[in-house]
């Protein structure tokens, strides 16, 4: 947890956005966005539908570029590299930048299989390497004992809750050090959205998670930094317990009061 | 009240047109296998089943005929195996490249011009594969002609091609966009995660896509009647002259003695055929009906 009344610019900063602009075709999603992001603690990014909280996160591990006729200005470095300059390898980045989605999507394949594929993509093939590499994940994605006598099962027969557990898994095969999550309980029943919050909390002593949220008690819950969005721009960003107690911006108290959004 | 009732009696005027119509193609269906079933049936007494289980097709003797469908299953066999192997890599690759690969407007001119070669009378492409084709095969292979299984085969997978590209180009489509995006968010590459996960995320419906191109093929004639040397030989050879068994109808029933013994054996033959297309089109049927609501 982050100490009372300190600020996020003195932790070490794993990721660094400068003035970042964003368009979808010629609409403007992002102003002037500029933040640390802080190494081994969780952020959540906050703020009403549409307000770039998502386009923001999927800045960060370059998922932007897969859709047609959007345009990025301004920098982001993770670990001081820029990872918009040209000649930046996209595999390594999204190697090193997990991500988990809003709807879980595993691929119609066995468990195993599922953790192992970006292992396999990335040139593992020992089966007893991938073996650990698949046991380990699932057990830091807390899913292990529920499926360990069923890895060769399809994916899609588990439960939701069991099926973003595996996706988180399957992120973590990989070995990131970020986890982008967008949503990530957000289809979930209350006690598989509990379930991925204590994993959030187990997983942050060894990664840096950045998670978009609808939900603000999952904010408050969750994340030991708070950034609020709003229309675009990034309105307060600070510890989660401040932000919740003592706002800053009149929007944010707005917005995390419920008179709006 | 009145008003109600008529437009009940309206609704079920309907329904009985529909009704009836749908039934009409059933029914001409059953009608199709009863009367090649009644056709056939004086075989089955003499000389028998047995006999179309014989090696050798020699309809006209002045020894002894036989009528062994062997060789005409095989030849039908080879041709529409041929035509497989040849067609799989083809229609797979074509349909990754329009569905994954080719921007907008390449979609745009390829689709129609894939399905325009669909309609392209067999005819036509038997002229093209005896004029063009079978020259080349000859050559190539160094063979007294070119009159093949092969060259029927490479026929048979160009006609089978626009069936097997549209339909897979479709199941490539429908694979949820998500798998791609887990896929590309782990870090592989564009080609990795199109043949690692959206192939094989499509694969029921390529399936279904190629036993419905089979399905076209097996029953295919004009072509295959051109371009194959109809000779009935039991051969796994796609370098030999084969014969199959639309080929023997089609060559034969015109000269037939109505109701002699070779008479029914076409029957026989056809009822085969009959049996073949109907069961690869409702395995296909199946497997394209799974994959919908999977």
């Amino acid at each position: 947890m982050v100490a009372p009344g300190r600020e996020p610019s003195r932790l070490e900063t794993k990721v660094k956005v400068e003035g970042l602009d964003f368009w979808y075709g010629t609409v403007q999603a992002l102003f002037a966005v500029t933040m640390d992001i802080p190494a081994r603690q969780v952020t959540a990014l906050i703020g009403p539908s549409g307000c770039g909280k998502s386009t923001f996160l999927r800045t960060l591990n370059r998922m932007n570029d897969i859709i047609d006729g959007t345009r990025l200005e301004g920098k982001i470095f993770i670990d001081r590299e820029d990872i918009y300059r040209n000649g930046v390898d996209v595999v390594a980045l999204r190697k090193k930048v997990g991500m988990v989605f809003q709807k879980s999507n595993p691929f119609p394949k066995s468990i195993f299989d599922n953790v192992a594929y970006g292992p396999r993509i990335h040139g593992v093939r020992g089966q007893g390497e991938l073996t650990e590499i698949v046991e380990r994940s699932l057990v830091r994605a807390a899913l292990w004992d529920e499926v360990k006598d069923r890895l060769e099962i399809n994916a899609l027969e588990l439960s939701g809750g069991q099926q973003q557990r595996l996706c988180i898994a399957r992120a973590l095969a990989v070995d990131p050090e970020i986890l982008l999550m967008d949503e990530p309980a957000s289809a979930l029943d209350p006690r598989s959205t509990a379930r991925i919050e204590d994993l959030i909390g187990e997983l942050r002593r060894e990664y840096t998670i950045i998670i978009v949220t609808h939900n603000m008690q999952q904010a408050a819950r969750v994340s030991n930094l708070t950034a609020f969005f709003y229309e675009g721009r990034l309105v307060e960003f600070g510890p989660t317990k401040r932000m919740f107690t003592v706002p800053r911006e009149k929007q944010t108290e707005d917005y995390i009061t419920g008179r709006f959004g | 009240m009145p008003g109600a009732f008529a437009v009940n009696n309206y609704e079920r005027a309907i329904r009985l047109l529909l009704l009836g119509a749908a039934s009409t193609s059933i029914l001409i269906v059953i009608l199709i296998f009863v009367f090649l079933g009644k056709e056939a049936a004086p075989f089955v007494v003499r000389p028998g089943v047995g006999e179309l289980f014989s090696t050798r097709w020699v309809p006209v003797s002045f020894q002894k005929e036989s009528f062994g469908i062997i060789p005409l299953v095989t030849g039908s066999l080879l041709i529409t195996g041929l035509a497989t192997l040849i067609t799989i890599p083809f229609g797979i690759c074509s349909a990754v490249y329009i569905s994954e690969v080719a921007a907008a407007w390449e979609r745009e001119i390829l689709k129609p011009l894939i399905e325009l070669l669909a309609g392209i009378p067999s005819v036509v492409i038997g002229f093209f594969g005896l004029v063009v084709l079978a020259p080349l095969v000859k050559g190539l292979f160094g063979l007294p002609t070119g009159l093949i299984a092969l060259t029927g085969a490479l026929l048979l997978a160009l006609m089978a091609l626009p069936t097997v590209i549209s339909i897979s180009e479709d199941a490539i489509r429908s694979v949820p966009a998500s798998y791609k995006s887990a896929s590309l968010a782990l870090g592989a590459s564009k080609l990795q995660t199109t043949w690692k996960v959206t192939v094989p995320a499509a694969l029921s419906g390529i399936i279904a896509a190629v036993m419905r191109g089979m399905g076209r093929v097996i029953g295919e004639t004009m072509a295959v009647m051109m371009v194959t040397g109809n000779a009935a030989v039991i051969t796994a050879s796609p370098l030999s002259s084969v014969r199959t068994m639309t080929a023997t109808i089609a060559a034969e029933m015109g000269e037939v003695p109505f109701g002699s013994e070779h008479y029914q054996a076409l029957f026989c033959v056809g009822i085969v055929l009959l049996l073949a297309t109907f069961g690869l089109n409702m395995v296909a049927q199946r497997v394209l009906k799974k994959y919908r609501i999977g």
